[in-house]
């Protein structure tokens, strides 16, 4: 499997053998994850390149790096770019590469990673662009469910609640998860639904999926609850958005009914979606789940740039 | 009387294409991607809404003068599938071939989504793989949107 000098742009580029590969190597990077110590990265320079802010992934991919020994540039927001005086992101990029020996970028534009990785001759890593993609953060949902679950990922049943349609992180969590044919029950009021296009492509590929408005219906069967954010500017009706809000809220008392070993997950921040009581129960997940970034990245880092553990 | 109008309507041309059997109504957007526009120095015939045995009605655009490669007109196929070009020479048609679906549609189609990177100041041209050829199915290779309706409605 050759990852040296890959672009990491989309969930979909990879297969199930290479997706597997970068977990087996999270695995083994975790504990440096922890304390650092290694340095693969040694005299390296990564670029993130935040065209719009999102500070946990940021800090996320900076600590990864450190943690492997090398050094980052970069900024946090377009306003300390020269984007604002009109720069062209493929001009950021031409300078960029010679700066650095990978490069990390969160656009607001879908496919501006790709374009950037056409232009880079360095691996570029996609952070999240628009409404697209953000490979790193289903990978490390994979490596959650991997290390967290009691079953295999090919056995779980995984509900997936919340803001189906436009949500950056489920799309792609969905796809990465029918490469293991896992259960899928899809939670969402009805005008934030999966979009069709990916639900008839589940079914293609065999998935077993239910579709539902009401999360009652999937909690006892569920191995993974996966909350995600419901905005509220998504719904012309302040009270319709209240209605759905408080019906997908966790609480110690829906979880009454649940599988023992049911964990919690959610790419966080929340809002409202659990409550903070949840927090201290054994299913809760999502912050263990926020650290596993860092392995993950850790491993996607050193593979593109060609560094054995 | 028929071979009389016949003959008014598609003058034989000397030397140049002829590009046949066009859905009725898209002759524009063909001359649209082969980039004719106003400033063209080629004779260029456009004929609209002619009764066809096979078609009921279908139009016809004339080149004179340029012969067009396979690769330049395989895009036609988006908007007319069943299109056929004739290369003229000498009065004679040389070659006769029908237009083939590319597997890539580049710089000829706007993506459909306007927050995507091609619909942005970048120097990117758009570009499409084509996904399904019956019904046309296309995916920008920069957000993934899909165009499967109306595509003429975004040409460049
Ligand atoms: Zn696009």
């Amino acid at each position: 499997m050759i990852f040296e000098r890959r672009h990491i742009i989309s969930t979909k580029d990879f297969s199930r053998e290479e997706i597997d590969f970068i977990l087996d190597r999270a695995g083994r990077l975790e504990p440096y994850a922890r304390m650092g110590g290694l340095d693969l990265l040694k005299g390296h320079v990564v670029a993130t390149l935040f065209f719009e802010p999102s500070t946990r992934t940021r800090l996320s991919f900076d600590t990864a790096v450190k943690r492997l020994g090398g050094a980052t540039i970069g900024f946090d927001s377009a306003e300390s770019t020269s984007t604002v005086k009109g720069e062209t992101l493929s001009d950021t990029i031409k300078v960029i590469e010679s700066y650095a020996d990978a490069i990390v970028i969160r656009h607001p534009r879908e496919g501006a990673a790709r374009m950037a990785s056409e232009i880079s001759s360095v691996p570029v890593i996609n952070a999240g662009d628009g409404a697209g993609h953000h490979p790193t953060q289903t990978l490390l949902d994979l490596y959650t469910m991997r290390k967290e679950c009691r079953k295999p990922i090919e056995d779980l049943n995984v509900a997936i609640v919340g803001d189906l349609k436009y949500g950056r992180t489920v799309h792609s969590l969905a796809y990465a998860l029918s490469l293991y044919k896992a259960r899928l029950s899809l939670v969402s009021p009805e005008q934030l639904r999966m979009p069709e296009s990916i639900i008839n492509y589940l079914r293609k590929q065999g998935v077993e999926l239910v579709e539902t408005p009401r999360i009652d219906d999937v909690l006892a069967d569920a191995d993974v609850l996966y909350m995600t954010r419901i905005q509220k500017e998504r719904f012309p009706d302040p009270s319709e958005y209240l209605k759905v809000a408080d019906s997908y809220r966790i609480t110690p008392d829906t979880l009454k009914g649940v599988k023992d070993d049911m964990i919690i997950m959610h790419p966080l921040p929340r809002v409202n979606e659990i409550d903070p009581a949840v927090d201290s129960t054994r299913h809760a997940r999502y912050f263990r789940q926020a650290f596993y970034g860092v392995p993950i990245r850790m491993a996607v880092l050193s593979l593109v740039l060609g560094k054995e553990a | 009387m028929a071979s009389k109008e016949r003959e008014l309507r598609v003058k034989p041309i000397n030397n140049g294409t002829v590009i046949d059997h066009i859905e009725a109504g898209q002759a524009l957007n063909v001359l649209k991607i082969l980039g004719i526009g106003g400033h063209t120095r080629h004779v260029v015939s456009v004929l609209m809404n002619v009764p066809s045995g096979a078609m009921v009605a279908k139009d016809v655009v004339k080149v004179e003068d340029r012969e067009l490669e396979p690769e330049e007109v395989d895009t036609i196929a988006l908007i007319a599938p069943r299109a056929t070009i004739n290369i003229i020479r000498n009065y004679e048609v040389v070659e006769k071939f029908r237009v083939a679906m590319p597997r890539n549609v580049i710089g000829i189609i706007r993506c459909g989504n306007p927050n995507c990177i091609s619909n942005s100041n970048e120097p990117v041209s758009s570009r499409f793989v084509v996904e399904s050829m019956d019904p046309v199915l296309l995916r920008c290779s920069y957000c993934e949107f899909v165009l499967d309706k109306n595509i003429a409605d975004h040409l460049l």
